[in-house]
């Protein structure tokens, strides 16, 4: 269970932010997280919820933007399908993870007076 | 400020910021890596489930390389010190990282537990990660190599059921293989067929660390990897 420590991450960053801006507060968040970044979006969202009690995030709902996890091959020869060993038929080459491994704090919406 | 009439109300203003959210453990673990580079110190990320062998493969590993290479190690557990404890037994240093309740190792866990360890005398320092094949896979530590082991007992379907720690190892030692002939359903290769469809780059080792089976091939991996680091070095120092 490391969405916590993810969570925590991110309240830090958030603070670190808000403080240089001077802001009142936060109120929106807004995430990406890849489908292969090992994290599971709903404990990550429930970590979230449960943990922004009492923190600069207690009134800013999470929006979580969700990538597709999408392999390609290096040398052009388009996209392999998860599921599928991962090399391209074409040319051999072991494939390349193009998106997916993302976990990107993108955008905060902060209160400033 | 509210602009228009000078009421004092607050404004709302979105910030754009993209910023990776483990960005302050990548920078702790950059400043790990420098510090390994720097002494020559070549290090693995030891990564598996619980029992998965993770100790035996490194007791093994100082029996192999004993008196030809410095060996160290910094274990994470969540509670005890008794994997710590075993390493020291054959004749490995080792440091403890009793994480309490983390499940995983980070970056600066790591620093910290460096203090306690002589490590810049090391050939090679394993960090033997908490016993989990999901959060640790998250967190760089400064390592050189991912290292999971997988033992035969846990299935054959392991990597497809934990695809983000499988993809990112850079070696997988299959373990307990002294035992395949009793378990009568478990077949190699398709462990090997289900590593495919989740590393880009299938390795493998089958070892041992009761009859020693595979330990040469693991250490010649390693050596290799070593060697590998120490010329990528020499071609950073001489600018090329």
């Amino acid at each position: 269970m490391h969405e916590y420590s993810i969570v925590q991450a991110m309240f830090d960053q958030i603070e670190a932010l808000a403080r240089e801006r001077h802001a009142l507060s936060v109120k929106r968040v807004c995430v990406r997280v890849g489908q292969a970044a090992g994290l599971d979006v709903s404990l990550f969202k429930t970590a979230y919820d449960t943990f922004r009690v009492h923190t600069i995030c207690e009134d800013a709902p999470m929006e979580v933007d969700e990538v597709a996890e999408r392999w390609s091959c290096p040398n052009g020869h388009g996209d392999i399908q998860p599921g599928r060993r991962l090399t391209c038929e074409t040319c051999g080459r072991p494939a390349r993870l193009a998106s997916g491994d993302e976990i990107v704090l993108e955008r905060v919406e902060l209160e400033v007076r | 400020m509210c602009d228009s009439c000078g009421c004092g109300d607050s404004d709302l203003v979105p910030v754009t910021v993209h910023e990776r959210i483990l960005a302050n453990n990548e920078r702790a673990a950059r400043h790990n890596r420098e510090h390994f580079h720097d002494h020559g110190v070549t290090v693995i990320n030891l990564m598996g489930s619980p029992g998965s062998g993770k100790t035996a493969v490194l007791e093994a590993t100082a029996r192999s390389l004993s008196g030809t290479s410095s060996l160290g190690v910094l274990v994470g557990d969540l509670a005890t010190d008794n994997d710590a404890r075993r390493v020291r037994a054959a004749g490995i240093v080792a440091e403890a990282i009793t994480t309490g309740s983390a499940c995983h190792l980070d970056a600066d866990m790591v620093h910290k537990g460096l203090h306690r360890l002589p490590w810049r005398q090391l050939d090679v320092l394993f960090i033997e990660n908490v016993g989990n094949l999901v959060c640790p896979a998250v967190y760089d530590l400064g390592q050189d190599a991912n290292v999971v082991a997988l033992s035969v007992t846990e299935g054959e379907d392991k990597p497809l059921k934990y695809p983000t720690m499988f993809r990112k190892a850079d070696l997988v030692l299959l373990t307990k293989v002294d035992l395949l002939p009793v378990l009568k359903d478990i077949s190699v290769a398709r462990i090997e067929e289900n590593l495919s469809m989740v590393m880009p780059r299938p390795a493998m080792i089958a070892v041992s660390a009761t009859t020693g089976e595979g330990i040469d091939a693991w250490v010649q991996w390693l050596s290799a990897l070593r060697q590998d680091r120490r010329q990528a070095a020499t071609v950073v120092r001489s600018g090329h």
